[in-house]
């Protein structure tokens, strides 16, 4: 297992494309939070909102990178070949993707923690009476928000991982991905009825999952902040068995 | 070319067979590579389910009807009316000398503030029913007096706000179905404003006093307006004499109607031949925003998002598929002049997926709006000719995005980048300007120089100079004409072919 471990990490380490995508996600999460947070309209009382959820918001964008960068992975070395000589080193193939996963987990938890605490930093600085309240790592829903989205990050990456190794090819994993965490969404806008409405935002991975990044009017929300990251953490976990799955059933 | 050739050929004949030829290879490596047929099935697909639960999953079963104008359209007719019968022809006069209007700035927070068409004025009105065909004149909140009529027609008269400083005199009559609307700055010097054939007023109308206030719009959203209106010097010639003046809201409940704010209510009262009137509501044609039971055809076809990765996807597979399986060497090889071999794959493709697009949009809309009216939603009605140029130009949005994934695939050689850099240029900008509270200008920046701008082709909405609302993309107004803002999107599909190509023809392949 070490040996993978080492392996995986080299190979991700000596390529450029993940380092230049995790600072990517670092930038354009940072980005869009911080033009969240200035374009919002802040009286003495309150921003009318959640400041919290508001400077994490970059993590809509974030997430499509952290997502492409999961389905790299696995998809590039499809794609080059490189996945034979992978299995051929590390024959117990749970083995080789458990240590893929582990990687993938550990980068994303790093990138996602600078990413994260670069947005709160931005949204203190662009708000700078109310960040302390709202935005202070001290309080409570505050520190589950940052960790959460941290977390969520993890899972997104996890839950393309899995897609890629089932689908093998990186453009239809990453469109499948980026399919499955956005229509939702849009979905909603459009639906009038609110039946539907909560139901689809409480199993669609990324609505129910930034769910915890709610630090007010938790009661009005379709899902509570973490059995909505258990929503999107059961995504991952399916997506990771069937990618697993298939990857020790089918010929490389 | 090893047969024997006994007269001169023309070059360009020789040319077009061989461009044919390519032509024909491109679709049928298109047509027997099944993971992309399913690709461009799962396109149209999308669009008909998208419509399908867009339909089925609406509930406005139990709302109340929209009122629909003269013209057909749906209109917002709600406004305080203080009224009483005129038969046959007449005229009526009165002075304004205050127009003050108050908005919400939070629960219980009343605040003094500009509705830019908060009106008060004269009117001369079928009946006190919702839709009924009327004239009216009228002092707005900063758009100095203006007459109106049927909800759609206005016209601009004497500029300024009223004051007890700046008084309007107003005066309309009515011969037959021809109405006149007059102003004067006092009393004495009249100005025609307009004149105005209003078909259906009846043999009696009613006629009187109105104040109308629509929310007020800011920060992406809208909140119910109230404003108070000072009247006097009213006369009315002809009519029933000895009639009293009846106060009431119309269309008090009607869904294309905000509201009064919390704990003020319209009224009026009468001393000294002044009135003050107080009122909520608008006359004028609806728009998204003051009709939240309704929907157009751009939320029932959502299902393009979903196709719009699909044929991403499909289109950057179909070149970096060749580099990954080092089919492109044969396909260079067989057809020597590499601009054709593009140029070929850009035309099968562009036309598989209109044609896909097309039977997905044309499936998807009368079956999204059977479902959505069957539950109560109102759509708002557009033109056979539009929703044609609503389905087609859906489907030329794909096809064309496909080229653009196409070509950038060619640029890449690599399908993660090209799909990721497509998804992010036509993706990206969709989901905010999906977000309500985006900012009015920087969604219809987004919407005027990325390829999103090519969704207007999908917008069946129109804005109204004289009705505030929020016109953003959020809710279905883009910045560009429908064939203008695909023209962007086609824009940076040839220019992104054109680099292609240059490209394709440098490189080694």
């Amino acid at each position: 297992m070490r040996v993978a471990l080492h392996a995986e990490w080299t190979k991700i380490r000596t390529v450029p494309s993940p380092l230049w995508l995790l600072v990517g996600t670092v930038a354009a999460t940072v980005a869009l939070s911080a033009g969240a947070t200035s374009v919002v309209n802040c009286t003495a009382s309150g921003c009318g909102g959640d400041t919290t959820k508001l400077s994490l918001m970059g993590v809509y964008i974030g997430q499509a990178l952290v997502a492409i960068l999961a389905v790299l992975i696995v998809s590039g070395e499809y794609g080059s070949g490189m996945i034979r000589t992978t299995l051929a080193a590390v024959p117990r193939r749970a083995i080789a993707f458990a240590a893929k996963a582990i990687t993938l987990t550990g980068v994303v938890a790093v990138g996602g923690t600078v990413a994260v605490l670069g947005s709160v930093l931005a949204g203190r600085l662009v708000l700078p009476d109310l960040g302390d309240q709202a935005l202070s790592l001290t309080n409570g829903p505050a520190m589950r928000a940052v960790v959460g989205t941290v977390l969520y990050l993890i899972l997104i990456a996890l839950l393309s991982l899995g897609i890629a190794t089932a689908m093998r090819d990186s453009a239809t994993s990453i469109g499948i991905v980026l399919g499955l965490l956005y229509i939702v969404p849009i979905l909603v806008q459009t639906i009038s009825d609110p039946y539907w409405q909560r139901l689809l935002q409480k199993i669609a991975p990324m609505s129910a999952g930034l769910a915890v990044q709610a630090t007010t009017d938790l009661h009005s929300l379709p899902i509570s902040p973490w059995a909505g990251l258990g929503v999107t953490a059961a995504w991952a976990i399916a997506a990771l068995s069937v990618g697993g799955l298939l990857l020790r059933m089918r010929d490389a | 070319m090893t047969s024997t050739v006994t007269r001169h050929r023309p070059s360009p004949k020789a040319g077009r067979y061989g461009f044919l030829q390519v032509l024909h290879a491109e679709w049928t490596k298109f047509r027997t590579a099944l993971g992309w047929v399913i690709g461009m099935m799962v396109a149209a697909l999308m669009v008909v389910l998208f419509a399908v639960l867009a339909g089925v999953s609406s509930n406005q079963k139990g709302s109340s009807p929209v009122p629909i104008g003269p013209g057909g359209g749906p209109v917002t007719d709600s406004f305080y009316f203080v009224h009483q019968p005129l038969a046959g022809n007449g005229s009526i006069s009165v002075s304004v000398s205050a127009l003050k209007s108050s908005i919400p700035k939070g629960p219980g927070d009343l605040r003094p503030g500009i509705v830019p068409w908060a009106k008060a004025g004269l009117i001369i009105k079928q009946s006190t029913r919702q839709g009924s065909p009327y004239a009216a004149i009228m002092a707005t909140g900063s758009h100095g007096v203006r007459m109106q009529d049927n909800y759609v027609n206005d016209t601009a008269g004497l500029p300024d706000p009223v004051s007890t400083a700046s008084v309007r005199w107003l005066r309309l009559d009515r011969s037959g179905d021809t109405i006149t609307g007059h102003a004067s700055a006092d009393g004495t010097h009249w100005t025609k404003v307009g004149t105005t054939r209003v078909s259906g007023l009846g043999p009696t109308a009613q006629v009187g006093l109105f104040v109308a206030s629509p929310a007020a719009v800011g920060g992406g959203g809208t909140a119910g307006s109230v404003s108070t209106a000072t009247f006097g010097d009213l006369r009315i010639q002809g009519g029933l004499a000895g009639s009293t003046w009846t106060g009431g809201q119309v269309g008090a409940e009607s869904p294309s109607f905000a509201g009064y704010p919390e704990s003020t209510s319209g009224s009026f009262t009468e001393s000294n031949g002044r009135f003050t009137v107080t009122g909520a509501g608008d006359m004028a044609p609806a728009v998204r925003d003051s009709l939240p039971t309704g929907a157009h055809l751009r939320e029932i076809l959502t299902g393009t998002f979903a196709a719009l990765i699909a044929v991403i996807v499909v289109g950057a597979l179909f070149i970096t598929a060749e580099y990954r399986n080092k089919m492109i060497h044969l396909t260079l090889a067989a057809s020597p002049r590499r601009s054709r071999v593009l140029v070929a794959k850009a035309i099968v493709l562009w036309a598989v997926t209109f044609v896909a697009g097309s039977v997905g949009a044309i499936c998807a809309t009368p079956l999204g709006e059977r479902l959505a009216r069957r539950n109560g939603v109102y759509i708002f009605p557009v033109s056979s000719l539009t929703e044609l140029r609503v389905a087609l130009g859906t489907a030329a949005l794909l096809a064309t995005a496909s080229v653009l994934a196409l070509s950038v695939g060619a640029i890449f050689r690599h399908s993660a980048g090209a799909v990721t850099t497509v998804i992010v240029a036509i993706v990206l900008p969709y989901i905010l300007i999906a977000i309500p509270f985006i900012p009015a200008g920087v969604s219809k920046g987004l919407a005027t120089v990325t390829p999103v701008a090519a969704f207007a082709v999908q917008q069946t909405l129109v804005p109204y100079d004289h009705v505030a609302s929020n016109y953003t993309p959020y809710y279905g107004y883009y910045p560009l004409a429908p064939w203008a803002g695909f023209a962007v999107l086609a824009g940076y599909a040839l220019v992104s072919l054109a680099v292609a190509t240059v490209l394709l023809n440098r490189r080694d392949a």
